[in-house]
């Protein structure tokens, strides 16, 4: 087909072809290039004493037992926090607002809180929880600006599936004679379970890679905590990412960091790998 | 009966308050974080001036007569988000493209997999690499001294804010009607030719929408260019050490006190003014594309 348009044309075509191939051949380039640099540099560094101690001076080894439950112990408390808010967010939106600006007002502020950037979060956990609040530099105050930073994404998620529950659903259990909450709790909720749990695992990457609003807030201490020690106010903890960024800028122990780097990236794949079985679980109920 | 129907009524109403609450909570939210701000950052402001503040061109917080003049961050913040879209924009649209309209189905499942992961990678991961990859590779291809600088810190930016360019472009090229394309290959034109002369003009706003998006992303990034840019509070050059707004806030927060910590407050403000403002022109530019449509 292409004989009979004019040279400059094909070579246009043609070009533009290229630049596309080329620019999507960059982007696998990246990501080929950044994991596989990650892998050759941090792998070597993953030792059973890495991830199964913590950091002596006294016998000056290094390990990031701390930091691994501490992400998971915040990634724990963040949940726990924004999960009734977020589901309680989305089922108001849409099982109980009438009033059209309301919905409109809360939806600008909820992407408005979506658009703030970790940095300020960090600030404003720092003057509102830290201090205003009285926590203490802690895993608690992190926890808690992280709730605030990840509710845009739970109610989205949520609010996505509850728009897929039939209508007849509801109709039936009201006919039935149930009230409006025990209508929501027995049939509503639970058919939106799979929007529910993908907001979970989006905010679970989120917790885990976020650094920015937990360096002032959570503070950087490398103790042992066990889940109850670290929701406990003044109880500080770095987490990975936080552990990651000292051990590279601060001390210059690129090993160490690398390693960190290489179970992060792993933690990022596992997400993305839960968050498209369930989108696709979601899209397989609406299709 | 009459008192177990009293009861569920009693929850009903409950549960609905309830529900409400959780419902206003994110407006609450905004509400407070820019209460908390304007209450930590305008003081500051009084006390140094505001034109001094926002167009000195100094800033030495520990020096003995400081001065807190912060041209150097607000410039090196637009020039780096700027390069970064300068850098990251054509990439992320013609990847877009690519993935909307051309990808063969294999192709475009590996490539929007590869997007997804990019997205994903914390920014301290990408620091980490722009530190010990871009820097080093800066300094050596340019023959300076130290390549922690305003171009690694756009190279990284321009990394990290493809994912969002992609992902954004793709849904809106992908939503632009089957008409235009028949309308452009009836006419004789081929498909590459439609596709960029009908339908990524076709999806202007979305694209606008998109880039936008990478602005903000780019705005507030502070851990990444916390470690590639130098971190020295100089006016913006490509191959100076700068210091961003956001990493402004950050790399001084943890020693300081008075006035200094006051005005660190302050310039987590004007970041927040600029997002809030980047995120109104998005509002109207979604607004004005619903509207056309």
């Amino acid at each position: 087909m292409n004989e009979t348009i004019s040279a400059a044309r094909r070579a246009k075509v043609f070009l533009l072809n290229a630049l596309m191939y080329l620019a999507a051949g960059l982007v696998c380039l990246l990501l080929v290039g950044i994991i596989g640099y990650l892998l050759f540099r941090g792998v070597p560094y993953i030792t059973w004493e890495l991830v199964s101690t913590k950091p002596s001076l006294l016998r000056g080894t290094v390990g990031i037992l701390p930091n691994i439950l501490n992400t998971a112990y915040l990634i724990l408390a963040t949940l726990a926090v924004v999960l009734p808010l977020g589901v309680g967010a989305a089922t108001y939106l849409n099982e109980y607002a009438k009033n059209e600006r309301l919905v409109r007002v809360i939806g600008l502020a909820t992407e408005t809180l979506a658009g703030i950037p970790s940095i300020i979060y960090g600030l404003v956990g720092m003057l509102a929880f830290v201090q205003f609040c009285n926590l203490g530099t802690s895993l608690l105050a992190g926890a808690l600006t992280l709730a605030v930073m990840t509710l845009p994404t739970v109610i989205r998620t949520t609010e996505e599936s509850l728009k897929t529950v039939p209508q007849s659903y509801r109709e039936g259990s009201l006919g039935l004679g149930a009230g409006k909450w025990h209508m929501i709790r027995t049939v509503v909720l639970p058919c939106a379970i799979d929007g529910i749990v993908t907001g979970c695992i989006l905010s679970i990457g989120r917790v885990a890679g976020e650094s920015a609003a937990l360096l002032f807030t959570a503070g950087m201490a490398n103790e042992m905590m066990n889940l109850l020690e670290a929701v406990q106010p003044g109880n500080a903890g770095s987490t990975l990412t936080i552990a990651l960024y000292m051990y590279a800028k601060e001390r210059g122990q690129f090993d160490v960091a690398f390693a960190i780097a290489v179970i992060l990236l792993a933690l990022t794949f596992l997400v993305n790998l839960a968050a498209k079985a369930a989108a696709g679980k979601l899209k397989k109920k609406r299709g | 009966m009459d008192k177990m129907r009293r009861m569920g009524k009693r929850v009903e109403t409950g549960m609905g308050a309830l529900f409400f609450l959780c419902g206003v909570l994110t407006i609450l939210f905004v509400a407070l974080i820019t209460v908390f701000l304007l209450a930590s950052g305008i003081p500051a402001i009084q006390k140094i001036g505001l034109f001094d503040f926002l167009l000195g061109s100094v800033w030495a917080s520990t020096a003995a007569e400081p001065s807190y003049g912060i041209l150097p961050f607000l410039l090196t913040s637009v020039y780096g988000t700027f390069g970064a879209i300068l850098a990251g924009t054509p990439i992320g649209l013609l990847c877009a493209v690519f993935l909307a309209k051309m990808a063969p189905e294999k192709a475009g499942t590996a490539v929007r997999g590869a997007v997804d992961l990019l997205a994903g990678i914390p920014s301290v991961v990408y620091g980490l690499v722009g530190m010990i990859v871009v820097v080093p590779f800066v300094r050596d291809a340019f023959g300076l001294p130290d390549g922690a600088n305003l171009l690694s810190a756009i190279v990284v930016l321009a990394v990290m804010i493809l994912p969002s360019v992609i992902s954004v472009s793709e849904t809106v090229l992908r939503a632009v009607p089957k008409e235009y394309e028949e309308a452009s290959l009836a006419l004789g034109a081929t498909w590459t030719e439609t596709v960029f002369g009908v339908v990524v003009p076709a999806a202007k706003s979305g694209i606008a929408t998109a880039v936008i998006l990478g602005v903000g992303r780019a705005v507030g990034e502070a851990m990444a260019v916390m470690m590639v840019s130098g971190n020295v509070a100089n006016m913006p050059k490509l191959f100076g050490s700068v210091r961003f707004l956001t990493t402004a806030v950050a790399s001084e927060m943890s020693y300081s006190s008075g006035l200094q910590r006051q005005v660190l407050f302050s310039i987590a403000l004007v970041l927040f003014l600029f997002i809030l403002a980047v995120n109104l022109i998005l509002n109207l530019i979604v607004r004005r594309g619903e509207r056309n449509e």
